[in-house]
């Protein structure tokens, strides 16, 4: 049940127009960045060569580039998690879940895995460009990995957030702007951090990205987004039940 | 002997802004009977409807669907049902067969078995040529035979259909009165109208709400015996209204 409502989400998200041109821009926006990057590179490459361990072209390019998707993602997922729950109310087809024989477990996983195909598919057409490195250097394989693992689970916490603020609103503008909002909220946490042991920081999914972003997997870290993922996920079952149950 | 109850329900009630909408409703369905719900605007139909299909949960009450508890078994239960809402859940970026696909998959109608159960529910509402069709495309005539061959393509036990030929053109309106009379040789139905007529010519029994509360239930036969139904309804929510 959960690969039938995962598979009716992903075509859905792949059939709107609007999901081709958000992604156009961004591949448009990302392949801008990664020239830009690539030339400020290029400019300072004789200097770089005369240091002893000179960084080498994937932290030079690949991991700012990194950084950059995963904001582009902060900003685009709740356009995507607005329509899961809160357009679905309100275009009327939610009581086609609510009356069929599914609980509010497989319909909540369905629609956030259906989603994170999709973000895979982003996360991979990124990937493909940054993987013409290897075209002209030797590319730290493994950072480009941490890279793109980062940016999954970072992608991976917001859906699971657009899709409880999705649960929450019956509007779906206002589910995308409280989750975006949210989101943000989180972001800036960890720059107003005052140091890196700081309460703020531990709590923002952006400072645990920021190890994957430098190459360093650790443990802690992906503990942290499996729990805000299933914490999160969680809370949209809770809430579904609770309308279910008339408490709500 | 009577025919086995594929449904029942119970003292139902729903509240909405501390107002009483349903009020204590209670009403059986046995197999192959065609049940009609009558009742002015905002007399509580739609609400009804959507409390025994589990759409919407009751403040009060118990319903069975097959022997199953609404509350305490929702999965066996829904997998009984088969529901019409009054704005059909029709997703309009979607072709109708793949629509159809999804909704039987929802309501687990078995992988072998999902071809020959598209088919038959296409044929059902003649929608054969329009498979392919993305379904915001269609008329209101058609996009209505799709939320009802959603609503049987796991051939349930209870059809339940709130309004199903509101907005739609006398011939339309033939054909889908003609499917319900077919539904209701193998099915349990239940179905919601404004027209009179409509409930006369399809339905054995009629129940009449006003107000949340239902007001009168009995079979068409005894109901008409009098009159055309038209008459009797109106005697009947008259009284009702004089006695209140």
């Amino acid at each position: 049940m959960i690969r039938t409502i995962a598979r009716k989400e992903f075509r859905s998200l792949f059939a709107a127009p609007s999901t081709w041109l958000m992604l156009a821009v961004m591949q448009f926006l990302f392949a801008w960045f990664y020239f830009g990057r690539m030339d400020d590179y290029l400019q300072v490459q004789a200097q770089l060569a005369q240091l002893d361990n000179a960084p080498g072209a994937t932290i030079s390019v690949a991991a700012p580039l990194c950084s950059v998707l995963a904001l582009m993602l902060m900003m685009l997922i709740p356009l995507f998690t607005m329509r899961l729950i809160a357009e679905e109310r309100r275009n009327q087809t939610w009581v086609l879940l609510l009356t069929a024989p599914v609980t509010a477990t497989q319909i909540v996983l369905g629609k956030f895995l259906g989603l994170l195909l999709l973000l895979v598919f982003i996360v991979a057409g990124c990937a493909a460009m940054l993987s013409t490195l290897l075209l002209g250097t030797h590319a730290d394989i493994g950072l480009m990995l941490s890279n793109l693992l980062g940016v999954l689970l970072l992608a991976a916490s917001y859906a699971a957030l657009g899709l409880y603020f999705s649960a929450l609103n019956k509007q779906p503008i206002i589910a995308a702007i409280s989750s975006l909002g949210m989101s943000f909220g989180l972001w800036l946490l960890e720059l107003s951090a005052s140091d890196n042991r700081s309460f703020l920081r531990a709590i923002s999914p952006n400072a645990h990205f920021q190890n994957l972003n430098m190459g360093l997997v650790n443990s802690a870290d992906l503990i942290y987004f499996a729990l805000v993922i299933a914490t999160l996920l969680w809370l949209t079952v809770r809430q579904l039940n609770d309308e279910r149950r008339h408490t709500a | 002997m009577s025919l086995p109850l594929t449904l029942s329900a119970h003292d139902l009630t729903c509240r909405r802004d501390n107002r009483l909408v349903v009020d204590g409703v209670s009403l059986e369905l046995r197999r192959g009977e065609v049940l009609g719900l009558l009742g002015h605007n905002g007399a509580g139909k739609s609400t009804t409807l959507q409390m025994l299909t589990g759409a919407l949960p009751p403040h009060g009450g118990k319903i069975e669907i097959c022997e199953y508890d609404l509350q305490l078994q929702p999965q066996q239960a829904k997998a009984c049902i088969g529901f019409l809402p009054e704005h059909p859940p029709l997703y309009r970026d979607m072709p109708v067969d793949g629509f159809l696909r999804f909704a039987a998959r929802l309501h687990r109608v078995p992988a072998a078995r999902l071809a020959d159960a598209l088919a038959l529910a296409k044929q059902r509402c003649g929608l054969q040529d329009y498979g392919k069709k993305i379904i915001g495309t269609l008329s209101k005539g058609f996009q209505q035979r799709v939320g009802i061959a959603q609503a049987i393509i796991h051939n349930p036990a209870v059809v339940v259909l709130d309004e199903p030929t509101v907005g739609l053109d006398p011939a339309q309106i033939r054909d889908i009165r003609n499917l319900i009379r077919e539904l209701g040789d193998s099915s349990s139905v239940i179905l919601s109208t404004h027209l009179l007529n409509e409930a006369e010519s399809l339905c054995d029994r009629v129940i009449i709400l006003q107000k949340g509360r239902l007001i009168y239930s009995g079979s068409s036969a005894e109901m008409t015996a009098d009159g055309n139904m038209e008459e009797a309804f109106l005697q009947i929510t008259r009284n009702e209204a004089a006695s209140a």
